[in-house]
């Protein structure tokens, strides 16, 4: 393992996840709201904002995913070391990570009737992340809110899942936004 | 150096109840399975809300603790306390200076932001619990929104009554699928439970998490011809005169006389500091005195 593997992580674990989850958490309950993240410097190409967020939810109770794009020696070891989570394929996993094209969203657990909680959170990378383009609504948006999504499609498509379904966190810099199961994209 | 870790739960536990938090944000008023662990403090104190809690703040917060409305009872000054030590936040018992609001059995009067957070302690979390015992079951009535049973209980309710008689825990139905319970908060709060901010419920004997986002449509379960009703004591505050507050009645001499006061104790003082008096209150300056 290289000593690259060793840095990036929280200087202050505890306080530093707590702000993070707080970011999260409110993008997770008002969909299409950006949020900043920081406390974490992951190997290229992972974004500072993925770092945060693997951080702050992954162990090793939490199998992960790693799409093509992300998935290199110098990823697999940093995550390995700092969150002990386990790497498996798209069926197993509960977090994924990578660029939109690394992830077929059919390959993803999306829970069961009895427990939607048991469904994959994706975290894509995305090269732009500003409030314009799609629309959304739901729970957690008051009339409208605007997104950059890379598709429209699949997000209708996940939403006629409802209650199963996949959630997003979309990653972009230092910038995060997300789409829960709940949201109807248009 | 402390000998407890940030907020007290130790991190591997905090990412697996923020994880739940996650999941029952995204699937509104679903009660999500989680790992409750022991807190230091009796169950019946809130131990769900006190883990949601310690997975929400950060030292920047400003934390309030309510039990049945009111800041300075025992439970809600422990708990509280309990933050403050553990977690560095500010408390506060006004409910606009507050980020953080955790609460047992009432939703504050005035009206959340969107930069506020609502924590429920909740005893009971599955609102199907006392027409059907098997969690199994329940879990398949959920899944196929077999909501029917619950609905023939508040219909007899009716036929028993002339009214239904639920008074607290009234079930509401979240975005149109989940019958959830909102612990038992009186059902004068249930249009609240439609607001700017987050809500989150917390049940530890029971290990259920579940949300509802802000701005999500919640609606109490009724009828046609029965109407839901979010009724309260027909009377205005005896201390600061609200008309449009949930009272407490209190049996104040050996008389048997009463008198009404808002359940909320922060929003009947600054009614009161406002100048408001009510039939039976003196007004606030004079009463501090
Ligand atoms: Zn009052």
């Amino acid at each position: 393992m290289q000593s690259l593997a060793l840095e990036g992580g929280f200087q202050n674990a505890p306080t530093d996840a707590a702000h993070a989850f707080r970011s999260i958490m409110t993008a997770m309950a008002r969909p299409g709201e950006i949020s900043r993240v920081d406390g974490a410097t992951p190997p290229a190409p992972l974004s500072v904002a993925t770092g945060v967020t693997l951080l702050t939810l992954c162990d090793p109770d939490t199998p992960v995913f790693l799409g093509k794009s992300v998935n290199a020696q110098e990823i697999i070891d940093w995550i390995t070391f700092h969150t002990g989570a386990p790497l498996v394929e798209a069926k197993d996993a509960m977090f994924a990570v990578g660029s939109w094209q690394d992830l077929t969203l059919d390959d993803f657990p999306i829970g069961t009737a009895e427990y939607p909680d048991r469904s994959a959170t994706l975290i894509v990378e995305v090269p732009t992340l500003d409030n314009t383009g799609a629309i959304l609504a739901g729970p957690g948006i008051k009339d409208t809110s605007r997104l950059t999504v890379p598709d429209i499609d699949a997000f209708q498509t996940n939403r006629q899942n409802f209650p199963l379904g996949l959630d997003f966190i979309f990653t972009c810099g230092n910038r995060l936004a997300c789409l829960p199961r709940s949201t109807r994209v248009s | 150096m402390t000998d407890y870790n940030f907020a007290y739960l130790d991190e591997q536990t905090k990412r697996m109840i923020r994880r739940a938090i996650l999941k029952g944000l995204a699937i509104p008023g679903y009660q999500v399975p989680f790992a409750s662990r022991e807190m230091p403090m009796p169950y019946g104190w809130g131990t769900g809300g006190v883990q949601v809690s310690a997975a929400v703040l950060t030292p920047d917060d400003t934390f309030k603790v309510i039990d049945q409305g009111a800041d300075d009872t025992t439970n809600a000054v422990s708990i509280r306390r309990f933050f403050q030590k553990t977690a560095g936040v500010k408390v506060t018992e006004a409910t606009e200076e507050a980020s953080v609001i955790q609460t047992r059995h009432r939703i504050p009067e005035q009206d959340l932001r969107d930069d506020q957070i609502l924590v429920y302690q909740v005893p009971i979390p599955e609102p199907l619990r006392f027409l059907e015992p098997s969690e199994v079951e329940t879990r398949k009535m959920h899944a196929l929104e077999e909501y029917g049973l619950m609905h023939v209980k508040l219909y007899e309710d009716i036929s028993q009554h002339g009214a239904i008689a639920t008074a607290y825990a009234y079930p509401v139905k979240v975005e149109g699928r989940y019958v959830m319970d909102p612990s038992p908060i009186p059902k004068f709060d249930n249009p609240k439970l439609e607001m700017a901010g987050i809500q989150l419920f917390g049940a530890g004997r029971e290990q259920r998490i579940y949300a509802i986002p802000p701005y999500t449509q919640v609606v109490s379960l009724d009828f046609d011809d029965y109407p839901f009703e979010a009724s309260k004591a027909d009377h205005a505050c005896d201390l600061c005169g609200a008309e449009d507050s949930y009272l407490d009645e209190l049996i104040v001499d050996d008389e048997g006389g009463r008198m009404f006061m808002c359940s909320d104790t922060d929003y009947c003082a600054g009614r009161r500091k406002q100048g408001h008096v009510g039939a039976q209150g003196v007004p606030y300056a004079e009463d501090a005195a």
